[in-house]
């Protein structure tokens, strides 16, 4: 049976709550519409950087902040995030400093990456956020190895790890919760379930009359929430890492949100989605929502609010100047890495290729000079 | 020193390593109570507990994505996979996610884990537990491809993938499981990956190979030595990386090259190698490269002897860069 939709914050003519607000401190509901807002800030700045081709690509996450953000805030510093590429939020919430994620869609000579990846593809073992893949799904499994991983060794920590509805369609879906079913892992299983994987709605993915239904098949139970209603997100996830530490096993908790944006920098939503739609979830706006909820409990006044957009839009205009000032990655990165220890094999090509720069034998194209 | 096959062999390195490091796991189907289909892990379970030897649900890519997680997080996962014919639903999560995640994430995510695996025919086992699949993992960059060629070679190399830090992926020829004998030393021992060895020692024509194919090759040098011709045996060990010099220095001084495969002819690794020697050894061959291998069709059942290298094939190889 797919459960009823999980949710705190009533709307006019809209939501109605269904469960009462968590219990979070007015420090931590304002910390949470921070995140919320800078993860929306980052976004739009990001989109334009693309547009003018300052950065290669990106992953709009708009209308998605609740979703991801308000799910990670029920884990504690030490668990362990598997995002999906969707997920700016976590990394944010998760302590990182904006200027780290801006140096690594400059894939510049400041990124923690080292330039391998495309643009929001993200790795932070500082935050025990795990190196973001792009093939789909493929996180959920790893995620329920490490759950197992901390049960072997008795380490009370738990993993969550998130992903679209596309991703359900995916083997890794299937044994990363089978896995985690059979062997009762301390791991969170998000599944955003945005209606959309890239041009295909959900009901080409699948014919189950819901996401969380499926969690019956694997023995775990399965939560139905309000993804734009990030103190829903938050309370059933601080259930499921409960249940998760206590040694009870997995959950699976559908979010149902709505990407607002199209799939990437590089897809055009027009052409296969009804704008229409676009502007009835825009009305159910996570951030909107959230800040009519906060002003009403008088938490946030328009001054308040007018603050944090400032400090936000202050942080991501100096990360982006500071990212724009580095170079790109030294030549030597592109064989570093690869293993522990470079090969003979990976020494011999690198210094062919130094030789081939310096003879200036290789066209530059569009990527200019690179520091040897 | 005790004498023991190849499978006796794998499973002593196994207990050796997990009595050394307790952060050592055992996972796959059928690794725990049963202790392998070939017996690899046998008593494993018994000694280090369910916890660290784990029957896993029937899914080759749950099997390796679980690994990486275990091993992102601290663990030293050995995977098995029961054939290398079953790997290929893995592939994802052995190339794009354990061979990648060095270098994606900067180097702040390593994936220290030897995927064990029987590869091979010979043993009447049809097309889906014969096949010789290292070519698809030596052409993944992250990757470290082993395949030992007696009991105390896999012993020395299982304990050096295990403690090495970046995924290995070691397989196990099944033709010699049972079949080789041979005195292996006890306790800690290892054999050192990317160095070749010289299987046997002469001046009049390289054989090149690795795995199973070492001791085929050792019977065709039998038969040449009855008509005076040396041969030279070196037996790579690891694909990935690969000792080229040790190749190198056989073939200058034999100017002679055979290279002896299993798996199907076109784009097998030993083209790899012929390509390697026509780069940087052109001038000291005396003769053209051949190559001996397995055929461009599916791995047979009832015709597999005809389908792998025999004696008598590399003996007409040798023959012919001999007689050039």
């Amino acid at each position: 049976m797919t459960p009823d939709l999980l949710q705190v914050m009533s709307e006019p003519g809209g939501a109605t709550a269904t469960a009462a607000p968590p219990d979070l401190s007015d420090a931590d509901l304002r910390k949470l519409y921070r995140v919320m807002v800078l993860t929306r800030l980052l976004d739009e700045r990001a989109i334009k950087l693309q547009r003018q081709g300052r950065i290669g690509f990106y992953v709009p996450a708009e209308g998605q902040e609740a979703s991801h953000v308000g799910s990670a805030f029920a884990l504690g510093a030490d668990d362990w995030v598997y995002p999906s590429y969707r997920d700016p939020g976590i990394a944010l919430l998760r302590g990182v400093p904006v200027v780290e994620m801006m140096h690594q869609c400059y894939a510049n000579a400041a990124d923690n990456t080292r330039g391998r990846q495309m643009p929001v593809h993200y790795s932070f073992k500082k935050a025990n956020l795990v190196s973001i893949s792009s093939p789909i799904a493929t996180q959920i499994i790893q995620a329920t190895g490490t759950a197992m991983a901390m049960k072997i060794r008795k380490d009370p920590r738990v993993v969550m790890t998130w992903f679209g509805d596309g991703a359900t369609s995916a083997n890794d879906f299937h044994t990363g919760l089978n896995f985690a079913g059979v062997f009762a892992s301390p791991c969170v299983f998000v599944c955003e379930n945005n209606g959309w994987a890239i041009s295909v709605p959900l009901e080409g993915q699948t014919a189950s009359a819901s996401i969380a239904v499926k969690a019956e098949a694997y023995g775990m139970p399965g939560v139905r929430v309000d993804g734009n209603d990030v103190l829903a997100v938050y309370a059933a996830a601080k259930q499921a890492v409960a249940r998760a530490r206590a040694g009870h096993g997995p959950t699976l908790i559908e979010s149902v949100t709505f990407r607002i944006g199209a799939h990437s920098s590089s897809d055009d939503a027009s052409r296969y989605r009804d704008p229409a739609l676009c502007e009835a979830w825009k009305k159910k706006d996570p951030i909107d929502r959230f800040k009519r909820y906060l002003t009403q409990k008088k938490l946030l006044s328009a001054k308040d609010d007018e603050a944090v957009h400032k400090s936000c839009a202050d942080e991501l205009q100096s990360a982006i100047e500071a990212a724009e000032k580095m170079g790109p990655p030294a030549v030597s990165t592109l064989f570093d890495d690869v293993f522990a220890q470079r090969t003979a094999q990976l020494d011999a090509q690198h210094e062919a290729l130094k030789d081939a720069l310096q003879r200036g034998v290789v066209s530059k194209g569009h990527h200019g000079e690179f520091p040897l | 020193m005790a004498v023991m096959t190849l499978w006796e062999a794998v499973n002593d390195a196994l207990k050796t390593e997990m009595r050394r490091d307790d952060r050592v796991v055992v996972l796959g189907e059928d690794v725990g109570v049963k202790g392998g289909v070939f017996g690899c892990t046998g008593g494993l379970w018994k000694e280090f507990g369910g916890d660290r030897v784990i029957d896993t649900p029937l899914a080759e890519s749950g099997i390796i994505g679980a690994a990486i997680g275990m091993a992102l997080y601290g663990l030293v996962p050995v995977p098995e996979i029961q054939f290398g014919d079953f790997i290929y639903p893995a592939f994802d999560q052995i190339v794009s996610e354990a061979a990648k995640m060095r270098y994606r994430s900067g180097g702040e995510y390593t994936c220290p884990m030897t995927i064990r695996t029987p590869i091979g025919g010979g043993i009447r086992g049809g097309h889906y537990h014969s096949q010789s699949p290292e070519t698809y993992f030596t052409h993944t960059p992250g990757l470290k491809v082993v395949v030992p060629s007696s009991p105390s070679e896999a012993k020395g190399l299982l304990l050096s993938s295990i403690r090495d830090p970046d995924p290995v992926l070691f397989m196990e020829p099944k033709l010699i499981y049972r079949t080789l004998k041979e005195e292996v030393p006890a306790g800690d021992y290892t054999v050192p990956l990317g160095q070749a060895r010289i299987a046997r020692e002469g001046r009049h024509v390289t054989l090149i190979a690795w795995g199973s194919m070492v001791s085929i090759c050792q019977k065709a040098a039998e038969q040449c030595a009855q008509d005076d011709i040396e041969c030279e045996i070196v037996d790579c060990r690891t694909l990935v990386p690969l000792d080229e010099a040790t190749i190198l220095e056989s073939v200058k001084k034999t100017g002679r090259a055979v290279v002896v495969y299993e798996a199907p002819r076109t784009s097998g690794f030993g083209g790899e190698i012929s390509a390697i020697l026509a780069e940087r050894a052109i001038e000291w061959l005396e003769a053209p490269i051949v190559r001996v291998t397995g055929f461009d069709t599916p791995f047979p059942y009832a015709l597999e002897s005809l389908y792998m290298p025999e004696p008598g094939r590399i003996r007409e190889a040798v023959l012919k860069v001999w007689n050039f």
